[in-house]
């Protein structure tokens, strides 16, 4: 780390250590989401839409180890399912907008001059509709549901992707390797997809992995907003959405379980997307 | 400043709106079949409510008429009448205005504070324990979406504590304004640890270059340096992304609102959503696309004032 004449010297303890403790236990956390999601029908210990009116609003037990909402469900079995489209959602469109994105951004990118210039003039477009908006707009055209907001995320993170796509593929475009290959006879179209789309694919998977957390979050917030999944299905958001008649009259677990659950899968995106960007950044430096 | 790069910039923030009008206008065509079922979802299709949605939308005329048509009346601030509210929605619009703009407001205040006094500590104590303890913060703060953050907020400060009220708007000005104290809150957490990182990075920037280095071997007082050599010309990409944070705010204030029971306009644009009243949910969409990348490009004009090098780079190239 280099230190400047105006900030002070560091302690040796707050030094960076080798090996990232944070790293791996995002990892874990994330495996944990995906292995509760599929296994929901084997390991969740109730039906997460059985109602027992007996026994609302109960606090963690060994029956109900997060207790159950305001209608008796045990939340731990509603966060299992709701784990699949809570993590299904993100998915879709992170896995489409990513591959739309790339190839966008490498037609911008690789061919310049006009198609260039069309194509970056409709992801100056579409950057004036944020996200949460057009998924908003599209639910108002199209329903409710997850149909809607999945297919107007997609479109809202494609210009991110591909702009991405496009800055990299411009720089990549330069290098004597590509020369290289242009020199010994390669057409154009193999360099692009061969050989220089290898070499950008790092960064853009680590910018869909930072993704991945936000369109969760923005999908849980629709789902909230009693715009997206629709109850009773279990879904992070709606569990919010259901809970806050029992949060105002103290019981705030209901509401505070998925609502630490969107926050956790946030961060662990994040540590995950950033720590693999510092390694391809740490791997480009000569 | 020359006046070239300007109208470039203003002629494409007339091209991006053009296009973006012509997106929301034409939206209710996406729905395959006939305009006027689309429109009189889940109402009663009776011959009246018929006949005033096709004179509305002048739906007997062809396509490109209607869009020129209801342009200009949107350019004349008439966004139609509500199915829901029975009631012209620009009206409606300039009614629930005052919460969201006083909401949105706080919040811009709190995150400008929050996050630049966050940020050049961060940068002043790069590496030490401060730095990695608004690191840590800054990265818990960013993904705490605004839905958790009032949920939090209401849990602990308003029903475990009793501190601040988690319903409604409240009467009067002070009044108001502690009604909007937990809602700020939630709306601003994630954009005080978005402006904070990008503060740091911009002063850690500033910090290593030869000037810094060269005001302080002069022996230039600490504070005026940071002050005039550093924090100046670190305001550049503040800037940008203060304008980008200007929509994510009034997105996120739909959430909020809703929350925290106020009538803005997000609260407007979720309702109207949810029973189908199409005028308003137009005109509120691109009212915030309007908003947005008018936002965009007045950061964009203001970049040279601020910091001359960049216009004068621009000019360069």
């Amino acid at each position: 780390m280099t230190t400047f004449p105006l900030t002070r010297a560091v302690p040796r303890h707050f030094r960076p250590r080798s090996g990232n403790p944070l790293f791996t236990a995002a990892i874990i956390l994330a495996m944990v989401m995906v292995i509760a999601a599929a296994a929901a029908t084997l390991i969740a210990p109730y039906d997460p839409d059985f109602v027992d009116l007996g026994n609302v609003l109960s606090a963690p037990s060994p029956a109900h180890w997060l207790g159950t909402d305001a209608v008796g469900r045990d939340t731990l079995s509603r966060m299992m399912f709701g784990a699949r489209t809570a993590l299904l959602g993100p998915l879709l469109v992170v896995l489409l907008s990513t591959a739309l994105g790339i190839g966008f951004g490498l037609l911008a990118g690789w061919f310049g001059g006009w198609i260039d210039a069309v194509l970056c003039r409709v992801f100056d477009l579409l950057f004036a509709f944020p996200a949460l908006l057009l998924a908003i707009l599209a639910v108002a055209i199209f329903g409710k549901g997850l149909t809607a907001p999945v297919a107007a995320m997609t479109i809202a993170y494609i210009p991110y992707v591909a702009r991405l796509v496009r800055s990299l593929v411009v720089s990549e475009r330069g290098r004597p390797y590509v020369t290289a290959y242009r020199v010994q006879g390669f057409a154009g179209c193999w360099i692009a997809v061969k050989r220089v789309l290898p070499n950008v694919m790092p960064t853009v998977g680590a910018q869909s992995t930072l993704n991945f957390g936000y369109v969760l979050a923005d999908l849980a917030s629709l789902s909230f907003l009693g715009l997206g999944v629709q109850p009773p299905a279990a879904d992070w958001g709606a569990m919010i959405n259901d809970s806050r008649g029992a949060l105002m009259s103290g019981q705030s677990l209901p509401a505070l379980v998925p609502a630490i659950a969107v926050v956790l899968v946030v961060i662990a995106m994040n540590i995950i997307g950033e720590n693999l960007s510092d390694r391809i950044g740490g791997r480009r430096q000569p | 400043m020359t006046i070239l790069p300007i109208l470039k910039k203003l002629g494409s923030l007339a091209l991006t709106l053009f296009a973006a009008s012509i997106l929301v206008f034409c939206s209710m065509y996406f729905v395959p079949g006939n305009p006027v079922s689309f429109l009189l979802r889940g109402r009663s299709p009776s011959a009246e409510a018929v006949a005033a949605v096709t004179a509305q939308y002048g739906l007997d005329k062809p396509v490109p008429e209607q869009y020129v048509d209801w342009l200009a009346n949107v350019l004349h601030g008439d966004f139609g009448r509500s199915f829901q509210y029975r009631e012209d929605v620009s009206t409606l619009i300039a009614s629930r205005a005052p919460a969201t703009i006083g909401l949105v407001a706080l919040a811009g205040l709190i995150i400008g504070i929050l996050g630049l006094a966050a940020g050049i500590t961060a940068a002043l104590n790069q590496g030490r324990a401060a730095d990695q303890a608004i690191l840590l913060a800054s990265t818990g703060l960013a993904a705490i979406p605004s839905f958790v953050g009032a949920i939090v907020l209401i849990a602990f400060f308003a029903v475990q504590l009793g501190w601040f009220p988690s319903f409604g708007s409240g009467n009067g000005f002070l009044d108001a304004l502690y009604h909007l104290v937990l809602p700020a809150l939630a709306l601003a957490a994630t954009f005080v640890a978005l402006v904070a990182r990008v503060t740091r990075t911009s002063m850690l920037e500033q910090l290593g270059r030869e000037h810094v280095e060269v005001a302080v071997s002069r022996g230039i007082g600490r504070g005026h340096v940071i002050r005039r050599h550093v924090l100046r010309n670190a305001l550049g990409p503040i800037l940008t992304v203060s304008g980008v944070l200007v929509a994510g705010l009034l997105v996120a204030s739909s959430i909020v609102e809703q929350s925290f029971g106020l009538s803005g306009i997000g609260s407007l644009l979720v309702q109207s959503v949810d029973r189908l009243d199409f005028p308003v949910v137009q005109a509120i969409v691109l009212l915030i696309v309007v908003i947005f990348v008018t936002m965009n490009t007045v950061v964009d004009l203001l970049a040279p004032v601020i910091d001359p090098r960049s216009m004068a780079g621009a000019a360069a190239r």
